[in-house]
C-alpha cells in the first residue's frame, strides 16, 4: 500500500467528445458525488497527474495533442477511456477522420462503458485503475532497479 | 549554558515541526473550504498523502537548474523561518524570505513553457504587492518595542496589536497573498479554477512539486508565527487570533473571486500606504512610542 493510491490526481482531455461524459465526468467533483473524498484533484496539467481520463473518438485533428498530454504525465500513470466513443469510437466510428478508440492512440489501463458513462461508473473505473497504478510502480521499481544493476555490471 | 542553545533549541523545534503543523493546517484548511462548498472533503491527512505520493512519482525535469532553484527554494525558506523562531532579526528573515522566492521565480524562468513563464511574472508581480507591507510590520514592530529582533518583540509586555491596528490589517490582506488564497491567487493556486494551468509550479513535477509544498508548508507555519507576534503579550489569545484569522483568510478565499494583477497590486500598495503609513505616522507624531 503506497500514497499512490490515497492521492490519484486526474487529468482530463477531450478527444472530440460531445461533452455528455465530459459533464458526467465533472459531475463526480460537485457536492453529490464529491471525489475529493478519495483524495482525487481534477489538476488540469499532465505534469501533476497520475490518471489521464479521456473522452471521446479520436480524430486526426486531435491524435497528437493527445499523445502529447500522455507523455507528459510522470510515471506512474494510467489511462482510462470514458464512454462508448473512446472504447471503440461509437456512433462515429465510420466517419472518414476518426481513428475509433482511444486505445489507437495510447495504451488504455481501463474502459469505461456508457453513452454517457454515469458518474458512479466513472469512479468506478477510478478505483480500478488504482490497483492498476499500484502495479505498475512495483514495475518501475523493478526496471528501475534491475537497469540499475546492469548499469553497475557494466561498469 | 541552557539559555545560549535556546535560540538554536527553538530553530530545530521549528525545522521538525513545522512541516507536520503546516499539513496539518492545509489539511483542515481544504476540509473546512469542503464543508463551506457543502462538501464532505478529504481527510484531514491528504497534505501527507499528496507529498508522499508526489516523492514515489518518477522525476521529469525540463532543465536540470530546476532541482538547483527548487532545492534553494526549500532551503531559504526553512532558514528564514529558521531565523525567525530562533528569535533573529526580522529584516534579515524577510530578506533570505524574498530571496527564497526569487528562487521559485528563477526556476519558473528556467523552463520553457508559456504558462510557467507567465506564471513567474505574477509571482513577482505579487512580491512587488506584499513586500512594501511586510517591510512596514517590521519597522511598526520596531517602532513599538524599540528592537528589530524577534526575541524582543515577543517578550513584549504591550499588546502590539493596539498600537499597531492599521499594519495587521493590511498585514492580513498580504497574507491572502502569500497563502495563495483567492482574490490573490494570480500566480498559483490550490483550486482546480486555474486561469494558466498551474502558473508558476506548471513545469515542477513530482518530488520537484512535493518540495515546492513542503516549502509552502514551512512557509505558512513563518507568516502565522508573525501574527503571534502582534499578540505575543498573551500566548491564548495570540493561538486564538491565528486560528481567527485563518479561518477569515478560507472565508474570504471561498466567498471572494479571482482579482485581475493589476487590481491586486494596486490594492496592496494602497492599503500599505493607508492602513501601513497612516499608522506609522500616527505613532510617531504622538510619540507614542513605548520601551518594554
Amino acid at each position: 500500500m503506497t500514497y499512490l493510491q490515497k492521492s490519484p490526481w486526474i487529468v482530463h482531455y477531450n478527444a472530440s467528445s460531445c461533452n455528455g461524459c465530459d459533464i458526467e465526468i465533472l459531475a463526480a467533483l460537485t457536492p453529490v458525488f464529491d471525489v475529493e473524498r478519495f483524495g482525487i484533484i481534477n489538476t488540469g496539467n499532465p505534469k501533476h497527474a497520475d490518471i489521464l481520463l479521456c473522452t471521446g473518438s479520436v480524430n486526426e485533428q486531435n491524435k497528437v495533442p493527445l499523445k502529447n498530454v500522455y507523455d507528459q504525465i510522470p510515471e506512474p500513470k494510467v489511462v482510462i477511456a470514458i464512454g462508448i466513443c473512446a472504447a471503440t469510437g461509437g456512433i462515429f466510428r465510420e466517419c472518414y477522420n476518426v481513428q475509433g478508440g482511444i486505445d489507437k492512440i495510447i495504451p488504455v489501463d481501463v474502459f469505461v462503458p456508457g453513452c454517457a458513462a454515469r458518474p458512479e461508473s466513472i469512479i468506478d473505473g477510478v478505483v480500478t485503475a488504482l490497483g492498476i497504478l499500484e502495479q505498475k510502480r512495483a514495475e518501475m521499481l523493478r526496471k528501475g532497479s534491475s537497469a540499475g544493476t546492469k548499469a553497475g555490471e557494466a561498469e | 549554558m541552557i539559555e545560549q542553545f535556546q535560540p538554536i533549541i527553538y530553530a530545530l523545534v521549528y525545522i521538525l515541526v513545522a512541516p507536520v503543523l503546516g499539513g496539518l493546517i492545509a489539511g483542515i484548511d481544504r476540509k473546512v473550504t469542503a464543508r463551506m462548498q457543502g462538501r464532505v472533503g478529504p481527510p484531514i491527512l491528504q497534505p501527507f498523502y499528496d507529498v508522499g505520493k508526489l516523492f514515489e512519482k518518477e522525476n521529469p525535469v525540463v532543465t536540470v537548474t530546476q532541482n538547483f532553484y527548487v532545492l534553494s527554494y526549500l532551503v531559504f525558506m526553512v532558514v528564514s523561518g529558521a531565523l525567525f523562531f530562533s528569535g533573529g532579526d526580522l529584516l534579515l528573515v524577510i530578506f533570505a524570505f524574498t530571496l527564497a522566492h526569487i528562487f521559485l521565480v528563477l526556476g519558473a524562468y528556467a523552463s520553457y513553457s508559456p504558462y510557467s513563464h507567465v506564471g513567474a511574472e505574477r509571482e513577482l508581480l505579487q512580491i512587488i504587492a506584499y513586500e512594501p507591507m511586510i517591510i512596514l510590520t517590521a519597522v511598526g514592530m520596531y517602532m513599538v518595542t524599540k528592537s528589530f529582533f524577534v526575541s524582543t518583540i515577543a517578550a513584549a509586555t504591550v499588546p502590539l496589536v493596539l498600537y499597531l491596528p492599521g499594519v495587521f490589517i493590511g498585514y492580513l490582506i498580504v497574507l491572502t497573498i502569500k497563502l495563495r488564497k483567492s482574490p490573490f491567487d494570480i500566480s498559483t493556486s490550490h483550486h482546480a479554477h486555474q486561469e494558466i494551468v498551474k502558473g508558476v509550479t506548471t513545469d515542477f513535477a513530482g518530488p520537484n512539486l512535493g518540495k515546492i509544498e513542503i516549502a509552502h508548508w514551512y512557509e505558512n507555519v513563518f507568516l502565522l508565527g508573525v501574527i503571534w507576534l502582534f499578540f505575543a503579550w498573551n500566548p491564548l489569545i495570540a493561538i486564538a487570533a491565528i486560528m481567527v484569522s485563518y479561518f477569515l483568510e478560507i472565508l474570504i478565499d471561498n466567498t471572494i473571486s479571482r482579482f485581475k494583477w493589476q487590481l491586486m497590486l494596486r490594492s496592496a500598495w494602497i492599503i500599505a500606504g493607508t492602513l501601513g503609513l497612516v499608522n506609522l505616522g500616527v505613532l510617531y507624531y504622538l510619540g507614542m512610542v513605548v520601551v518594554p
